[in-house]
């Protein structure tokens, strides 16, 4: 239950700091060049996302749990120190501050009956380009928990909400904290990667899957501490603001 | 034609990997494969050895956000 939960989690977070970025870009062609060609280019771009976490999927099921813990916790927990590097940065300078809005100056709306490319390319890419790492993130992550179905459940719920909102109030997308939501899944996937790779090794956990919540609480508290030193450096910088 | 898209392909898939791997810090990637060899160096010795990793991690965040705010600075 605890591990369906903290996958699920996991990865609806992850794709939901991802689906912020790539709604923006997708709702921003959309309105300046007309629905029809970025619609198609998004689609184009989400098949190629679900042919890949098919393809990976199918490949990580067959090598041997140990084997893909101790790979597939590396990559993450070297992904999750960036991300909590990057949001600890991040929350320390702007906080809750959502995202800027994306001002894509792709010219004026397109009238003709033909497809737009520019339109398709731009959101082929702004969805293929945001959602790879998620896509991988989803997979390896749903793979060493053995909950690869409730992974990538996860990740299309995130992608399905905040594309939902993004086409209901576009404005209400770009003031999702962002960073902060960086922060915490950067703490989760730094927290799993180092038990999984761990484990993949061999070594046995103090308190056995118990160490994930003190590993949990130990990069939550180091994450907190060190934004609010980031705080007082920046405030040491700029005294005068 | 067809090999350029290849080659762009190739070269997207390799930046995708660099970016995913060693990102803005590449101490980062180096601290935690340096960090989980000497993990099962200790561990092939019989040291416990679980508490390395984090005591890592916790250690490198702060090196990489002082390192990153001197070069703003």
């Amino acid at each position: 239950m605890n591990v369906v939960l903290f996958v699920f989690l996991t990865t609806f977070l992850a794709s939901a700091v991802e689906a912020i970025e790539m709604v923006t870009i997708v709702v921003g062609v959309g309105a300046t060049r007309g629905w029809r060609s970025t619609v198609i280019g998004a689609a184009a771009g989400f098949a190629v996302l679900a042919a890949i976490v098919l393809i990976l999927g199918a490949a990580l099921s067959v090598i041997p749990i140990g084997g893909v813990r101790l790979v597939v916790g590396t990559l993450l927990l070297i992904f999750g120190l960036q991300w909590l590097r990057k949001g600890i940065v991040r929350v320390a300078a702007r906080g809750f501050a959502g995202i800027r809005e994306a001002h894509l100056d792709e010219g004026a709306e397109w009238t003709r009956p033909e497809m737009d490319w520019t339109a398709f390319v731009v959101a082929f890419k702004g969805v293929l380009l945001e959602g790879l790492e998620v896509a991988f993130v989803v997979v390896s992550f749903g793979a060493s928990a053995n909950q690869l179905g409730v992974a990538v459940v996860g990740g299309v719920s995130a992608v399905v909400l905040i594309g939902g909102i993004g086409l209901g109030i576009h404005r209400l997308v770009v003031r999702i904290p962002r960073s902060v939501l960086q922060l915490v899944v950067g703490v989760l996937l730094t927290t799993f990667g180092s038990f999984w790779a761990l484990e993949g090794m061999g070594i046995d956990w103090p308190l056995g899957d118990g160490a994930i919540i003190g590993l949990l609480i130990l990069y939550g508290v180091t994450a907190l501490s060190y934004i609010a030193l980031e705080r007082r450096r920046v405030l040491r910088l700029s005294p005068g603001t | 034609m067809i090999m350029d898209r290849v080659v762009s392909g190739v070269i997207g898939f390799g930046r995708f990997w660099y970016e995913f791997i060693i990102g803005d810090d590449w101490t980062i990637a180096a601290t935690v494969v340096v960090g989980l060899v000497v993990t099962a160096v200790l561990k092939s010795s019989g040291i416990v050895a679980w508490w390395l990793v984090p005591v890592l991690v916790v250690a490198i965040v702060g090196v990489s956000l002082r390192r990153e705010s001197r070069t703003h600075h």
